[in-house]
């Protein structure tokens, strides 16, 4: 289809503005950063320094995130290793029940958050006595990362040829040779985005992570839930939302890189 | 934060005040489990409160002085607190009004031994075995901090100066969709209080205390009250901004939140005529504590003047000891938040949670339990 | 597969030093049941023992009571929550008022996605393609709380929407159910963006290049050959955005002045009245929900999307 210049540069602009819409709260949360405002109201009343440097010393802050990246960490390496496996056998197999397997693997993103969370809560502290660990909020967020790695896995396994791996064996290599060799390189990158998604799905989760952690397993959303309820403490969390995101943008950017290396390939 | 620094300094002057006995070998308890003799402290305690009610600034040297490795948990609401104390991983729990009967009840706190807390002594003495802190005579919770919930307005939209609740219930119409209210059952208890005042025909002595006919005329006013609400708030940011922005011009608050108010901003905070409901929060220990004596040593520190005068202006209440605003470090801290005021204090209907068995001695009716309350409080809410 | 074949190559070949991985791996190969179930094995136990006993154990309870003071669930076969799903006006309107939100919040989302992604898809060059992806994604990493508040700054009587529209002659929606579609419109967006863009990065150019050379109108060329390939694209956005919106109890709280949505009404019973059995019984109103929802999708194929 060729679109016309007009078209083209309608669409453009369209999309600019969307994305100046995107942009536009993360501003404000730029601009709250420095709101003078305990309560970050808008007109400023004035500009301060003040929570850049409380954010540098803020309780808990530092130990916050990192719970929050060994959470994701561990979640997001779990649900590599299942929804490999998941891909695999959907994708290479027709069985009874794969229908069913299927929709079992989407329903922990498409049912909402508090049903899982409460459900998770319910199991693990009457049903299963256990105690809430960090433990606990890994297994939920398993449940619900799962799926982007098989989704990414499984559209890559269905238009990869198999006449590669077929070839491998016949020529004597073993199952896991064959995986190792050939199967997996051609779907290292799918699996990165896959990763990259569930990690993300786990580090901002907050619903699912109330209902699953225990006390001493603080991780980022929580804690910055926590700030709000606490006296002259709020405006922190603009400054940690603001540090995020420029962090963010590297591990995204090479992530994007190398799907699309592959791709081009 | 300054005071940190200074507190690390005096760590060592509070530590000798906070070590009790700490040569005794074991603990002893009599037989209505109550602990007559404290032990070694253990190496940890494990607390849980009310976001704020444990900061670094006063658990470090607490740490320090007891050997006391403190862990804490925060709780938003007081039934979030119910549940996550029942797991029984808690060696301590500060708990309000609202929450301290049902532990009781439950068996989940113990009697506590007065005489191994030497703070407590000095506690105000309007803060003592009320009916939200003791049963049967025993003393089952020490004071951390008090408060009321207070009437704000702001000076510019809300002429006259209001000095009844009136503003936020018969004539809050003249502010629709400017007025709010805490996002909570118990405050069905503001509406029972202005009942009370107003509404004598209904017989309420105690808005905890309200018989199916009176929880039905608290409703009725509330959902007229909805009609006129901006929003319910439950955190400080949230209707501090409402405040600021005008969004909101009338409604309930803490001192705390006035006091947070950029400056210039046109609000004031009253206490009604009709007086307010409010909180007493206490530290009870669980029943089952892995480490009493080192909930023992923090039920009495949290009431010593310094600790308890840097958690109450943390946090933003009333200190539980005169001797603690010595320790202040905005020294109008006292007077502004009333502390030790009676007069003032009597005006305040404390959080207490309702139960079937009226509150106010009533035996001829069964009253409405905070279930009910809930379920009416949803439906408010619509 | 040719299994029986190469097997038999394999033992034929008297090369292979035969070690134990290698005799499992040959016992695998010529079992393609067994392979099947290793591999199922560990995500079937996760999901299925995981999450569906403990959804299944949840909803039990629906039908138990609970002894008010002390808080303790009172087994039993009890129909009565679930009773008060359909006669009680407080969970009907709720769950009208819910899934309004959810469906508005979803239609907005799929008519910003849809130009956004066509123009990263097909007209932005694969440079500008890659930092649009990133654009799109970055703000993901910026808290749901943060970005909550920071509507709620933008939305309040004095902020950045009041400035922007004052001109116009317009004013900020204030707080309320229009700004909570706002605001979860925002949080989702790039969740919806995202399996549309890739959607349309699958419809092959030379496919839209025939359509435009058998003489197609650009319209007809959408029409006929873009939509019917977006369409699970699309669906599989909307899984997210609607069932995000289904489940939410927080931002409802920050902007949505005094309303209430099922999320509410779950977490206060759970919460604040300390009742599962209640909490379960709402919960379940967004579950069917949702198994409705997927039922009706399922043949278009957009579960593999998301």
């Amino acid at each position: 289809m060729r679109l016309s210049r007009g078209a083209r540069v309608t669409l453009g602009s369209v999309a600019g503005v969307i994305l100046a819409v995107i942009y536009l709260p993360l501003l404000v949360v730029l601009i709250n950063s420095f709101n003078s405002s305990m309560n970050m109201t808008w007109p400023l009343p004035g500009l301060t320094t003040n929570w850049w440097a409380r954010a540098l010393e803020a309780d808990g802050l530092v130990s916050a995130i990192t719970t929050s990246f060994e959470v994701a960490a561990a979640s997001t390496a779990i649900s590599l290793v299942l929804g490999t496996l998941l891909s695999l056998a959907l994708s290479r197999y027709r069985f009874f029940g794969r229908q069913t397997v299927s929709l079992l693997v989407v329903l922990p993103i498409a049912l909402p958050g508090i049903v899982t969370g409460i459900a998770l809560n319910n199991a693990f502290r009457t049903m299963l006595g256990l105690q809430l660990t960090m433990f606990t909020v890994v297994i939920a967020h398993v449940t619900f990362c799962i799926v982007t790695v098989y989704n990414n896995a499984f559209a890559r396994l269905s238009r990869m040829n198999r006449n590669l791996e077929e070839a491998s064996a016949d020529l004597g290599a073993g199952l896991w040779t064959t995986f190792r060799l050939v199967t997996f390189p051609q779907l290292r990158s799918a699996l990165f985005a896959g990763g990259l998604l569930a990690f993300g799905l786990s580090f901002d989760e907050i619903i699912v992570t109330t209902f699953t952690a225990g006390g001493d397993t603080v991780t980022l959303p929580i804690w910055i839930l926590n700030n709000m309820f606490r006296p002259g403490q709020a405006p922190v969390v603009n400054v940690v939302a603001v540090v995020l995101v420029v962090f963010s943008a590297l591990p995204i950017y090479f992530a994007q890189r190398l799907t699309s290396t592959d791709q081009r390939r | 934060m300054k005071r940190m620094t200074a507190m690390k300094l005096s760590a060592l002057a509070i530590a000798a005040a906070v070590s009790l006995s700490g040569c005794a070998s074991s603990g002893g308890s009599n037989a209505d489990g109550m602990v007559s003799k404290l032990g070694d402290n253990e190496k940890s305690v494990s607390l849980l409160g009310w976001p704020g009610y444990a900061e670094k600034d006063w658990v470090a040297p607490f740490e320090s002085s007891t050997g006391c490795k403190v862990t804490f948990k925060s709780y938003g609401t007081s039934d979030e607190a119910l549940t996550l104390f029942k797991t029984g991983d808690y060696d301590a729990v500060a708990a309000s009004g609202d929450l301290t009967l049902r532990l009781i009840a439950g068996k989940n706190v113990q009697p506590l031994n007065t005489d191994l807390m030497p703070n407590y002594a000095n506690v105000y003495s309007f803060l003592k075995d009320r009916s939200w802190n003791s049963a049967d005579g025993k003393t089952y919770g020490v004071p951390h901090g008090y408060g009321a919930n207070l009437l704000m307005y702001n000076t510019d939209v809300v002429k006259p100066a209001p000095t009844s609740w009136d503003v936020v219930f018969d004539k809050a119409s003249a502010y629709k969709g400017k007025v709010t209210a805490y996002d909570s059952p118990i405050y069905l208890a503001d509406a029972a209080l202005y009942l009370m005042k107003h509404d004598t025909t209904l017989g309420i002595t105690n808005p905890y205390a309200l018989d199916e006919t009176q929880l039905a005329a608290a409703v009725d006013l509330l959902k007229q009250q909805r009609q006129n609400i901006g929003e319910y708030w439950s955190d400080y940011v949230k209707t501090g901004q409402s405040f600021e922005t005008g969004n909101t011009v009338v409604g309930t608050t803490w001192q705390v939140i006035v006091n947070a108010m950029a400056k210039g901003t046109k609000v004031k905070a009253i206490m009604p005529s009709e007086g307010a409901t409010g909180w007493s929060d206490s530290w009870m220990i669980s029943s089952s504590a892995k480490s009493p004596n080192c909930a023992y040593q923090w039920l009495n520190y949290i009431d010593s003047p310094k600790a308890n005068a840097m958690a109450v202006e943390y946090f933003g209440e009333a200190p539980v000891t005169q001797d603690a605003c010595q320790y202040t470090s905005d020294k109008t801290f006292c007077d502004s938040y009333h502390a030790g005021d009676a007069a003032y204090s009597d005006k305040i209907w404390y959080w207490t949670t309702p139960i079937a068995k009226c509150l106010d001695g009533r035996t001829d009716v069964k009253c409405t339990d905070y279930q009910a309350w809930t379920k009416a409080w949803q439906q408010i809410k619509g | 597969m040719r299994d029986s074949a190469s097997v038999s190559e394999l033992q034929a070949n008297p090369v292979v030093r035969v070690s134990s991985a290698r005799r499992i791996s040959t016992l695998l190969y010529a079992r393609a049941k067994l392979r099947l179930a290793l591999l199922l094995a560990a995500p079937v136990f996760w999901l299925g023992l995981v999450y569906i006993a403990a959804l299944l154990a949840m909803f039990v309870t629906a039908l138990y009571s609970v002894d008010s003071f002390t808080g303790d669930i009172r087994p039993g076969f009890n129909l009565d929550n679930i009773a008060s799903l359909f006669t009680d006006p407080l969970y009907v309107n709720v769950t009208m008022r819910t899934l309004g939100v959810a469906l508005l919040v979803t239609v907005v989302d799929v008519l910003i996605a849809l130009p956004i992604a066509f123009f990263m898809a097909k007209v932005a060059s694969p440079r500008l393609q890659r930092i649009l992806v990133i654009a799109v994604l970055m703000p993901l990493w910026a808290s749901y709380l943060v970005k909550a508040y920071a509507w709620r700054s933008v939305l309040s009587n004095t902020g950045l929407a009041q400035w922007l529209l004052q001109p116009l002659g317009l004013s900020t929606p204030g707080y309320g159910i229009p700004a909570v579609v706002i605001t979860l419109g925002y949080l989702w967006l790039p969740y919806v963006i995202l399996p549309i863009y890739a959607g349309l990065e699958r419809v092959p150019n030379s496919l839209l290049e025939a359509s435009s050379d058998l003489g197609a109108k650009t319209w007809a060329t959408l029409r006929l050959v873009v939509f019917p390939m977006l369409v699970p694209a699309v669906i599989a956005g909307s899984i997210f955005s609607f069932s995000l919106s289904l489940g939410d109890y927080i931002t409802v709280n920050i902007v949505g002045g005094p309303n209430q949505m099922l999320g509410n009404l779950v977490y206060t019973n759970i919460g604040t009245a300390n009742n599962l059995p209640m909490a379960a019984t709402v919960a379940l109103v967004p579950v069917v929900i949702m198994f409705g929802y997927l039922a009706a999708v399922r043949r278009t194929g957009a579960l593999d999307n998301l």
